[in-house]
């Protein structure tokens, strides 16, 4: 039902586009047509899929590395509470400046490869990751830590056996957002400087005038996001299956 | 697994009570208490008589729950004076709690939430596996081991807890409530099952319930006031739990209702 209602937007869509295109006369360089747009992405669909490859890597590099280190600072944040008090403010104070402005930064460090792309996508997803799980761990329905409290229970099981499966709904949210946002690091990336990338190829053939070329990535990197971000989600319905059910996300 | 909407008529086989020979009596001695300003308890002494059901009856916020919770040791900020158990330790490995809400965690199976205090103490062995499973098998719940709590009605959610409860097998178990959210029947039945698996084990178990209370109590105390005092024992004929048509226990529920309600207008 869901997959049929998605293809009928998506069709919808492609329709309204074509006849934007036909009745305003746009010319391609501005504007290609769907037709002229699958067009090229069959004509050059060796580099499409090498590119795409390589910002799907980026991604999930990001994605893990990021997640791995937003789960591991909200973790050292509620077992050693003092550390709380420093390391917020820095996590609030690293969200103030925007990613893209320390991309050119992140460039001239970490060079042109894959490893700028991996760092700014870590950077937009470690804060939403850090800050859903934190929130998860810090509100534990305190009837279970009372009962384990009474039932003498170590304090490191206490985190791991109730505090940590007790907020990974509220992880899987974030690590949710996280999908969302991290092509947008990696491809900023590419933007910035790089060789390799939808990011770059967008941009060579933006310079070309290769304009139908350049939607075509964008259709690319549109369906490596979608099909990245409904795998997770599936996913953490599978995983987290105590999760509420409302907090499955309806596409 | 199918989810049952009433728990089964029978619940098994209940010849394994798990007996405590010198189950400790608690004895609070000049207890004070404060939350910031109001004075909960002052100079308390009241004794948990060892080995009995002892059930607190009393409007709602006169401090019962505060009372479970100060013997438990999860309130100690604030506390003076002696809170004692018979056998003379204190705290730490002595209570079982089982509180109004089951607090069933709801990604553990029916079997790992029985187990929860071995796993959280890091004991968790197949002996343990073997009597959760044994304790299942005589609340009636055998086939629901390996069912996750959500597949369970109240009624069972709340037998699960009061067999995590004994598979503690503390020598003292506190009750805040336990079956206060559940259908009549249900809570009858449960109140069966928890009188005759707890037998021997000192318990002391708050309650709104009059009926309750006279069910299972050997000895009911109506606590009022603030700071909050203890009526004389009420100690109702017959060892527990006590049919609700027998006609003492009839009348003493309308005496107790009345004096209940003759607090609630004071």
């Amino acid at each position: 039902m869901n997959l049929v209602r998605l293809i009928a937007i998506a069709v919808g869509l492609v329709f309204i586009w074509q006849v934007i295109v036909l009745l305003t006369g746009v010319p391609p360089f501005i504007l290609p047509g769907p037709l002229s747009v699958a067009k090229a992405a069959l004509t050059h669909r060796g580099p499409l899929f090498d590119h795409a490859m390589t910002t799907l890597f980026e991604i999930i590099a990001g994605l893990i590395l990021g997640t791995l280190l937003g789960a591991s600072s909200a973790l050292f944040m509620i077992t050693f509470v003092p550390l709380k008090r420093w390391l917020l403010p820095v996590l609030v104070i690293s969200q103030a400046i925007p990613v893209f402005a320390i991309a050119p930064l992140l460039v001239l460090w970490l060079g042109y490869g894959m490893g700028s792309k991996i760092a700014m996508a870590v950077l937009i997803i470690f804060f939403p990751v850090t800050a859903a799980f934190y929130d998860g761990l810090r509100s534990t329905e305190p009837g279970w830590l009372e009962l384990a409290r009474v039932m003498n229970a170590k304090p490191l099981a206490v985190i791991r056996h109730i505090r940590i499966p007790a907020a990974l709904p509220a992880f899987a949210s974030g690590l949710r957002v996280a999908t969302a946002v991290a092509p947008i690091g990696a491809v900023v990336g590419e933007w910035v400087g790089s060789s390799k990338g939808l990011g770059f190829y967008m941009l060579h053939a933006n310079a070309r005038m290769q304009i139908d070329i350049m939607f075509a990535a964008l259709a690319v990197l549109a369906i490596v996001a979608l099909s990245l971000y409904l795998s997770v989600d599936r996913a953490m319905i599978k995983l987290v299956y105590w999760q509420k059910e409302e907090k499955e996300t309806e596409i | 697994m199918p989810k049952l909407s009433s728990p089964s008529t029978s619940f098994g086989n209940l010849a394994t009570p798990a007996i405590q020979p010198s189950a400790p009596g608690v004895f609070l001695e000049d207890v004070s208490f404060a939350y910031s300003d109001e004075v909960i308890f002052h100079s308390l002494n009241f004794t948990v008589k060892s080995g009995q059901w002892t059930c607190l009856i009393g409007p709602s916020g006169c401090g019962k729950s505060t009372l479970l919770r100060l013997i438990s040791g999860s309130l100690r900020k604030g506390l003076s004076g002696e809170i004692r158990f018979s056998n003379g330790n204190r705290y730490d490995g002595l209570c079982a709690w089982m509180a109004q809400k089951d607090l069933l965690l709801p990604w553990l199976t029916v079997l790992d939430n029985v187990c929860l205090g071995a796993r959280l103490r890091g004991e968790i062995s197949a002996a343990k596996h073997e009597k959760a499973t044994a304790l299942l098998e005589d609340a009636g719940l055998g086939a629901y081991s390996d069912a996750l709590p959500s597949e369970l009605s109240g009624g069972m959610r709340q037998r699960v807890a009061l067999l995590r409860t004994l598979m503690e097998e503390r020598s003292v178990i506190l009750m805040d409530e336990p079956f206060s959210a559940l259908d009549a029947l249900t809570r009858i039945k449960l109140q069966d099952l928890a009188a005759g698996m707890v037998k021997g084990t000192t318990v002391l178990m708050v309650t709104h319930d009059p009926l309750e209370a006279l069910r299972l109590g050997h000895n009911i105390y109506v606590m009022t006031g603030r700071p909050a005092q203890m009526s004389k024992a009420i100690i109702p004929p017959g060892p527990p739990p006590r049919k609700p048509s027998d006609p003492a226990i009839v009348s003493l529920q309308g005496e107790l209702i009345d004096r209940l309600e003759g607090l609630d207008r004071t």
